[in-house]
């Protein structure tokens, strides 16, 4: 049993609570902090990240063993997949909340700014690592409310009708997913994952196995942002302070929507072809009606908010391939292909557009307006931000050598290979408009000509907002190595045995 | 049987005041019915015919239980319903300040 | 906050005590009867909030009241947090281990551990159940001053 897994929810959560006590002691040294805690979460995430290779780490909580071979307690479970997500969540985690310390000046209540952060990543870090499904829901809603809270942070009009529409859409998602649960144990009579795997390999009644699918589906495409499910994440990730759209945009709707459904559709579960092209075609209109609905924005925030709902679309549409191929059970090569570029892009998309949030950030911080017919000429002014923003822009529209070409050339790729020609044209042409909205966005707020009053004219913003930024495009660059043979087979590929396998997820389990 | 057709009543009253309210604290009040109806579901799921209310009698403890599980989700389930409530009456109290309305056609600010 | 007529008064002196000891005991017979941290913590905060209501408060005693509390509340969690952290250090490295002894079925005294979790669990939820009425009346407060 590895100790270090329950550390990753119980650290946040003390640190959580005791920035509150410490709060009202020391204001100063308050920021710092929940820098720390975050800090020394980064630390084990990666020794994890190194040492966990193609096993599969075990955690039962309370040290309750399985009786008569049925598991009764609540187990936490770290395998390939989990600790790439686990890397994401806490390096981007560790960056926004350094980039806040400069930013959150402007707000009154700084204390429960940094607790309802360490909340989130607590509860994010408990979806990741729980092999429960009961409890995949509670620490969903534990980061979700904090979401909602800071969200309506400065409370201003937009952001409070931001965080109204957010919360009831999250609401209704929250009670889709609890009816789905209630179905499951129902039939089932468990909760742990890989045994209701074992159960509903013994043979299911096909009407009840598809309902349930569709309410799964259903309530955590809500909380990712699927189309239709999407209404609620271009006021949401606009209206929030900059370091909280970066998490929300980048981690949030990835851990606890993304994740989620990879993980039960693919190892609880099984692959049936209608799911499948379900699935894929809602990954499909996500990818165009996104960036359609993106080009016409001169917000910048809106802007970056209808690109995710996109990029979300890519990562999806390339996942429904490869479940298309598992189900028919021909080619696996291609299907490794496919569901590799999709993690690929996944965390290529959490690297970049935290980046291009957090410079977002910066411009608002600087300038005041997030509106691109108001601004011009940045280039000379803040050259920090302009070299990150260029590689960040030049990431996600897919240029190589940056990594965004690499994981979407492996989505194409796998798309050709599979035979479905439309879903790789359509890839193409979505990726060209992006890089058309993010000339755009590079034009309009960096090189053209704008003359501004001498006394409040922009400057470079303070140090902690420039380092995180510098940091996040050091990895974007990095990023892109993972593409190479050698260091793909280290990381992706124990992520993806343990998805295409049926049983090895649940077999290792309860072996153990 | 008849208790279930009570989930699924009590399921569609909530949705049709979700869906067609216009006063604010009419919608969180919907969405709060909603959810009872998935705590009755729960509650349910875990009964057995004949069975007796979960509690360890030291004195004959042999007997056909109900299924003590489901009483425990539900348990921490109505606590996180709460503090979803919370929040949302919280919002609602800074609408209205700004506002000046409870009428939810008047707060269209963000658009497009 | 003005505070209420006689007969609310008096009614509130009579039972808000008797509805505080209910609480506790729901909370400390957790583990023989139903109920536990939360049922318990519910009722408590429900006393305490029959007393605000019915005398009434000025407003700087309300903002001292939030801010005890608020310590209370983050004390309680850390204590339930440091409970689940010792059975890693003192018994076998596991957390949440139910490692004092368990006594005989049906005592007071027994099953390890849990009565300590519902005294704690119980004093969070309280505390956070007033915290919530006391913020939405000083909001209110303030904006009429």
């Amino acid at each position: 049993m590895n100790p270090l897994i329950p550390l990753f929810v119980v650290i946040p959560l003390a640190g959580a609570f005791l920035i509150m006590i410490l709060g009202r002691f020391f204001s100063e040294l308050n920021k710092y902090l929940a820098s720390l805690i975050l800090l020394i979460l980064v630390v084990i995430s990666i020794y994890s990240l190194i040492n966990t290779g193609k096993n599969l780490s075990l955690y039962k909580v309370g040290g309750w063993e399985p009786v008569n071979k049925i598991p009764i307690g609540i187990y936490m479970v770290m395998d390939g997949f989990t600790v790439i997500v686990l890397c994401i969540i806490n390096i981007i985690g560790f960056l926004s909340a350094f980039y806040s310390i400069a930013y959150i000046k402007r707000y009154t209540a700084e204390n429960y700014f940094y607790a309802l952060f360490c909340l989130m990543v607590a509860g994010m870090n408990g979806v990741v690592l729980s092999g429960d499904l009961f409890n995949i829901f509670v620490f969903l809603e534990i980061s979700v409310i904090s979401a909602y809270a800071l969200v309506a942070f400065g409370v201003e009009k937009n952001e409070l009708e931001a965080s109204f529409k957010y919360q009831v859409l999250g609401g209704l998602a929250s009670f889709l997913i609890l009816f789905g649960i209630g179905f499951i144990y129902w039939k089932t009579k468990t909760l742990n994952i890989a045994d209701i795997k074992q159960v509903f390999s013994s043979g299911y009644d096909k009407n009840f196995y598809l309902f349930v699918q569709i309410l799964i589906l259903s309530g955590f495409g809500l909380k990712a942002a699927i189309i239709p499910f999407h209404a609620w994440l271009p006021d949401a990730h606009s209206s929030a302070p900059s370091p909280i759209s970066a998490m929300l945009s980048g981690v949030l709707i990835k851990a606890v929507g993304i994740y989620v459904i990879i993980r039960l559709f693919f190892n609880m579960f099984d692959l049936s072809e209608g799911m499948s092209v379900l699935i894929t075609t809602l990954g499909t209109l996500s990818m165009v009606i996104g960036v359609f609905l993106a080009i016409g924005q001169w917000d910048i925030k809106r802007l970056l908010a209808y690109h995710s709902i996109s990029q979300m679309g890519y990562v999806v549409m390339s996942v429904g391939i490869g479940m298309i191929l598992l189900s028919r059970g021909v080619t696996t090569k291609i299907a490794t292909l496919a569901i590799a570029g999709g993690i690929f892009h996944l965390v290529n998309h959490a690297a970049f557009k935290s980046l291009l949030f957090l410079n977002a950030g910066a411009i608002e911080y600087t300038i005041g307006t997030r509106n691109l017919k108001e601004m011009g000429g940045l280039a000379k002014s803040m050259p920090a931000t302009s070299a990150t923003s260029f590689v960040a822009s030049m990431s996600i529209s897919g240029i190589p050598p940056f990594n965004g070409f690499f994981s979407k050339l492996i989505i194409i790729i796998a798309a050709i290979m599979a035979k479905f020609y439309l879903l790789a044209i359509l890839a193409v042409i979505v990726s060209i408009i992006t890089l058309a909205s993010f000339l755009k966005f590079q034009r309009y707020a960096f090189y053209n000509q704008r003359q501004y009053p001498k006394e409040h004219g922009p400057k470079e913003v303070p140090f902690p907002m420039v380092f995180s930024m510098i940091v996040l495009s050091i990895v974007c660059l990095l990023l892109s190595l993972l593409a190479f043979p050698g260091i793909r087979e280290a990381f992706l590929t124990p992520a993806i045995d343990v998805l295409t396998d049926p049983l090895k997820y649940s077999t290792s389990i309860l072996g153990q | 049987m008849i208790a279930y057709i009570m989930c699924f009543i009590l399921f569609f009253v909530g949705l049709y005041g979700v869906i067609t309210r216009r006063n604010l604290v009419k919608i969180a009040v919907s969405l709060s019915i909603m959810e009872i109806s998935t705590f009755l579901f729960f509650a349910l799921v875990g009964y057995i015919d004949g069975g007796v209310a979960p509690i360890v009698d030291p004195s004959d403890p042999v007997k056909v239980y109900v299924d003590p599980l489901p009483q425990a989700l539900v348990l921490t389930a109505i606590v996180i319903g709460l503090a979803t409530t919370a929040m949302l009456m919280a919002v609602i109290i800074r609408l209205f300040r700004k506002y000046g309305t409870f009428d939810i056609r008047e707060i269209k600010n963000l658009r497009g | 906050m003005k505070g209420m007529t006689l007969i609310v008064k008096k009614t509130t002196q009579l039972i808000a005590g008797m509805i505080f000891m209910y609480g506790i005991y729901v909370i400390v017979h957790g583990h023989l009867t139903p109920g536990g941290g939360f049922a318990g913590g519910v009722i408590i905060a429900g006393s305490l909030i029959l007393v605000t209501l019915a005398y009434g408060s000025d407003f700087l005693k309300l903002i001292k009241e939030e801010a005890g509390t608020t310590m209370i509340e983050s004390l309680a969690t850390i204590m339930v947090i440091l409970i689940a952290v010792s059975g890693f250090v003192f018994g076998t490295k596991i957390f949440f281990n139910n490692f004092l002894p368990k006594g005989i079925v049906g005592h007071l005294i027994s099953a390890g551990v849990l009565p300590l979790y519902n005294i704690f669990v119980g004093t969070e939820v309280a505390a956070s159940i007033f915290i919530i009425f006391l913020s939405l009346i000083i909001f209110k407060e303030e904006s009429t001053q």
